[in-house]
C-alpha cells in the first residue's frame, strides 16, 4: 500500500442473488478490487450478500455496474437496517454456554461409568469429587438463562418451565454435593450437566429460529434503501428519504414509489395506487393532484412538492394503526406456555408428595431428599423443552426451502389453527399488472394497434403490446405518432386517423371503461382490460377449499371486477367497495363468530386486517407496512404456496403433540420408579438421553 | 491404579483444549459463512487484498 494516509471507511452491503459457486466468489471479490476506492471485498455465500470496505462516500452506482458488467445481479442494502441483525450476540454465548454443559457433561459421564460399573469406594469418592469440581463451575455458568428466565417469573408470581428446571438443578447439584461428603453412593452431577445440555440445546434452536426469521425479514426491508432525488438549485441531487423536508421539490422515475405526500408540480402523471386503495386501474393526475406517499409513478417522471414527510405522511400515520389492531397475536398462547403453566406446578407437587411420603413412612429425611431429587430430574421437561423448538425448526426451514419466511414466532401454531381464508384481490390474488384481450381485433387492427401501443410507457400500453407480440403480430406503418397524456395515442396510417386510449379520446363518449381503438371514422373497437391471475391461483383456492377451509376475496375495487375475479377462481365468496377500515371489520366479524382468520393481501389498505387476523400472509412484492404485518411472507409468486404453509403448520402442530405424548409417556413410566425410591443416577440420566433423542428423530419428520 | 495420577489430568487437559478451541472459533466468527469457505477452498488463491 503505497497510499498510508489513514482515511475514513465505509461500510458497504451489496445483495447478489445470482452467486452460488466458487467461481462467483473470485468473480466477484476480483472485479471489485479493481474498482477504484474499493479497500476489500468479502463475500458470504451463505447469505449471498458482499461487504465492501471502501473510501468514505463512494458512489454505488460504479460497484453495482460493476458487477452487472460481470454477469451479477447486485442491489444496494440498507446498513443501518442490517446492523441491528448482523451480530448475533445472544446466539454466540448460548452456543458458548452449551460448549462449557457438554464439555463438562463428558468428563463427568466419564467418572460416571466408572462408578456405575462398580469403581471401589476411594476410587468411587475420589471420582465424585472431581466430578463436583467439574459440574458446580460449570452448571453454574451454563444454567445462567434458565436461572434469570426462573427468578424474573417468580418475582411476579408465576410459574413458567424455568422454575421446575432451575429447582432441579440446584437441588440435584446441591444434594449431591451432600451425598458425596457423607460419603453416599448416589450423585446426579451427570444428571444435572446433561438437564442443563439438553435443555440449553432447545433454548438454541428456538433462538436461531427467531433470530433468522427476524433477519431475514431485516433483509427485505434493507433491499429498500430509502433514497431519493431532491430538485435543488444545483440540480437534481439523491438524497435520504429522511432528510427530507416540507415545500421540497421531489422528481420520481417511471415505476418509482414516490417517498412522501405532496402536490403535484408535473403537469402529467399516471399512478398506481392499488396499495392503498385496491384499485386495480392506473389514476391519471394532473398538475395540482394531491399525492399519497405509496403510489408508483407509472408513465414517465412526475415532480411534486413535499406536504407531508417522514412519520407525517399517510402511509406512516396508517401504519402506526396497525399496530393498534394486533389483538389476536398477542393473545395467543403458545403451546409449549399452556403446557408449562399446567406441567411446572404438578412437578413440583408430585416432588413435595414424594419428599412428605417418604418422610411419614420411615423418617429418614435424607432418602426423602433423595427421592424428592430424583423425581425432579426425572420429570424435568427436556423433552417438552425440545419438542417446540425442534419441530419449529425443522419446519420454518423446510417452508424456507419452499419460499415461505415465517416472519413470527408462534405463527405456525396460529397458521395450523385456521379454518378460514380471507384474500385480497389486487396484487395478491393477480399480479397487479393488467393484461388486455386482443380477440376481437381483425389482423389489420392489430398492427395498427401495436404499432400505436409501442410508442408509450402506459401500463396498458405495455401489456398490449406483449400480447400481440406473443401473437407474431407486426406494427402497422403509422406515422405521427404523439402521445396524449392521461388520455391515449394517436397517428395516422395512409391519410387516416388512427386512435387508442380512453373512451372519450376515441369518440365512444359514455362508454364502458377500458381501451378502445379507432381507425378513420369506423365504429371504435373495445379491448377488453383483465387483471392477470397469478400462477397457479385457481389450483391454491381450489386446494384451499379441498381443505375443508372457508374462502373469501376482499377488495377495494369495483362490483364488476371483484364479482368477475370471485367467478373465475371458481365461485368464491366476495365483497367489493371495501374500505380498509372495513377490512378490519369483516376480519372481526368473522372472528367474532368463532372462525380463525388467514388473511392474506399485499397492500396498506389490508395491513390493519392482517394484523387483526390469527394468521396473516403477505406476498414479497408487497408494501413494507403489509409485510411487517404480516406472518409468513412468500417470496415466490406462486399462490400454491398458502395451502403448503397450512398443511406444514398442521403436520407441525401434528409432530408437537405427539412429541409432548413421548415426553409425556417417558414421565408416566419414570417417576412410579422414581418415586417407589428405586431410581438410580444410571436410570435418570437413560431416561433422559433417550426422550430427548427420541423427540429430536421424531421432529426430524417435518421435512 | 496409581497411573489414573497422570491420566485424569491428561484427559482433561485435552477436553479444555477442545473447548477453547471451540470458544475461539465462535469467537472470531469461523461459523459465519459455512457454505462460502467451503466452496473458497476450490480458488487457487485468495484474491489480492
Amino acid at each position: 500500500m503505497l497510499d498510508a494516509m489513514p482515511t475514513p471507511t465505509d461500510s458497504i452491503t451489496l445483495s447478489l442473488p445470482g452467486i452460488h459457486c466458487a467461481g462467483c466468489i473470485a468473480k466477484v471479490e476480483r472485479g471489485l478490487a479493481q474498482v477504484k476506492g474499493v479497500r476489500a471485498a468479502r463475500v458470504n455465500l451463505g447469505r449471498r450478500r458482499v461487504t465492501i470496505e471502501a473510501e468514505a462516500g463512494l458512489a454505488r452506482e460504479p460497484l453495482i455496474g460493476a458487477l452487472e458488467d460481470l454477469g451479477f445481479e447486485a442491489h444496494e442494502m440498507d446498513s443501518a437496517a442490517l446492523a441491528v441483525g448482523q451480530s448475533d450476540r445472544i446466539g454466540k454465548a448460548l452456543l458458548l454456554r452449551i460448549a462449557v454443559a457438554g464439555f463438562a457433561l463428558m468428563n463427568v459421564m466419564m467418572f460416571s461409568f466408572a462408578v456405575w460399573f462398580g469403581a471401589g469406594e476411594i476410587t468411587r469418592d475420589v471420582f465424585h469429587w472431581l466430578s463436583a469440581a467439574i459440574a458446580i463451575p460449570a452448571a453454574t455458568y451454563a444454567a445462567q438463562p434458565f436461572f434469570s428466565k426462573a427468578v424474573q417469573a417468580l418475582r411476579v408470581g408465576r410459574l413458567n418451565m424455568d422454575v421446575p428446571i432451575s429447582v432441579a438443578i440446584v437441588l440435584a447439584l446441591g444434594m449431591s454435593t451432600y451425598e458425596v461428603a457423607s460419603g453416599g453412593a448416589a450423585a446426579y452431577f451427570d444428571a444435572a450437566l446433561s438437564l442443563t445440555f439438553f435443555l440449553l440445546c432447545g433454548r438454541y434452536l428456538e433462538h436461531r429460529m427467531r433470530h433468522e426469521a427476524r433477519s431475514a425479514a431485516q433483509e427485505l426491508n434493507a433491499l429498500e434503501v430509502p433514497t431519493t432525488t431532491q430538485m435543488t438549485r444545483e440540480g437534481p441531487v439523491s438524497v435520504a428519504v429522511a432528510d427530507l423536508r416540507v415545500g421540497d421539490i421531489v422528481q420520481v422515475a417511471a415505476g418509482g414509489r414516490i417517498p412522501v405526500d405532496g402536490i403535484q408540480i408535473s403537469p402529467h402523471g399516471l399512478i398506481d395506487r392499488s396499495f392503498i386503495t385496491g384499485e386495480s386501474l392506473p389514476l391519471s393526475t394532473a398538475e395540482g393532484a394531491e399525492l399519497i406517499a405509496g403510489d408508483v409513478s407509472l408513465s414517465g417522471p412526475i415532480t411534486l412538492r413535499a406536504t407531508q414527510v417522514g412519520d407525517d405522511t399517510t402511509l406512516r400515520r396508517l401504519a402506526a394503526l396497525v399496530e393498534v389492531a394486533e389483538g389476536a397475536r398477542n393473545r395467543f398462547t403458545a403451546i409449549a406456555d399452556r403446557a408449562a403453566t399446567v406441567y411446572a406446578p404438578a412437578v413440583h407437587i408430585l416432588a413435595l408428595a414424594a419428599f412428605v411420603g417418604w418422610l411419614t413412612l420411615d423418617g429418614d429425611i435424607r432418602h426423602a431428599l433423595n427421592v424428592a431429587v430424583a423425581v425432579l430430574i426425572i420429570t424435568c421437561p427436556c423433552a417438552l423443552g425440545l419438542a417446540v423448538p425442534a419441530v419449529a425448526t425443522v419446519a420454518t426451514g423446510r417452508l424456507f426451502r419452499a419460499g415461505l419466511l415465517v416472519k413470527h414466532e408462534t405463527a405456525l401454531e396460529r397458521l395450523a389453527t385456521v379454518d378460514t381464508v380471507v384474500l385480497d384481490k389486487t396484487g395478491t390474488v393477480t399480479t397487479g399488472q393488467p393484461s388486455v384481450a386482443t380477440d376481437a381485433l381483425t389482423p389489420a387492427q392489430c398492427e395498427v394497434a401495436l404499432a400505436l401501443a409501442q410508442g408509450s410507457a402506459h401500463p396498458l400500453s405495455r401489456a398490449l403490446v406483449a400480447a400481440l407480440k406473443d401473437r407474431g403480430i407486426r406494427p402497422a406503418p403509422v406515422l405521427g405518432i404523439a402521445e396524449r397524456a392521461g388520455r391515449g395515442i394517436e397517428g395516422s396510417l395512409a391519410g387516416l386517423e388512427v386512435r387508442l386510449g380512453a373512451p372519450g379520446f376515441v369518440g365512444a363518449n359514455g362508454a364502458d371503461e377500458g381501451l378502445w381503438l379507432r381507425l378513420g371514422e369506423a365504429a371504435p373497437v373495445r379491448l377488453p382490460v383483465q387483471e392477470t391471475l397469478r400462477p397457479s391461483a385457481v389450483n391454491a383456492l381450489s386446494a384451499l377449499k379441498g381443505m375443508g377451509l372457508n374462502v373469501h376475496l376482499l377488495s377495494g375495487d369495483t362490483d364488476a371486477a371483484t364479482r368477475k375475479m370471485a367467478a373465475e377462481l371458481g365461485g368464491i365468496a366476495w365483497a367489493a367497495s371495501v374500505s380498509p377500515e372495513q377490512k378490519i371489520a369483516f376480519v372481526e366479524t368473522l372472528q367474532n363468530d368463532g372462525a380463525r382468520v388467514l388473511m392474506v393481501g399485499d397492500g396498506l389498505n389490508d395491513a390493519a386486517a392482517l394484523a387483526a387476523a390469527t394468521a396473516s400472509m403477505s406476498p414479497a412484492s408487497a408494501l413494507d407496512v403489509a409485510r411487517t404485518a404480516a406472518d409468513v411472507v412468500m417470496l415466490g409468486s406462486d399462490l400454491e404456496s398458502i395451502p403448503a404453509a397450512v398443511r406444514m403448520a398442521r403436520k407441525a402442530r401434528r409432530l408437537v403433540k405427539q412429541n409432548f405424548a413421548i415426553a409425556a409417556g417417558y414421565n408416566l413410566l419414570a417417576v412410579p420408579i422414581a418415586i417407589a425410591g428405586l431410581a438410580t443416577p444410571l436410570l435418570a440420566a437413560i431416561a433422559m438421553s433417550t426422550s430427548s433423542i427420541t423427540v429430536l428423530v421424531n421432529a426430524m419428520r417435518a421435512r | 491404579m496409581n497411573v489414573l495420577v497422570y491420566l485424569i489430568p491428561a484427559s482433561l487437559l485435552l477436553g479444555a483444549g477442545g473447548l477453547l478451541a471451540f470458544i475461539w472459533a465462535v469467537r472470531h466468527d469461523q461459523f459465519e459463512d459455512l457454505q462460502g469457505d467451503a466452496e473458497r477452498i476450490l480458488n487457487d488463491a485468495d484474491p489480492p487484498e
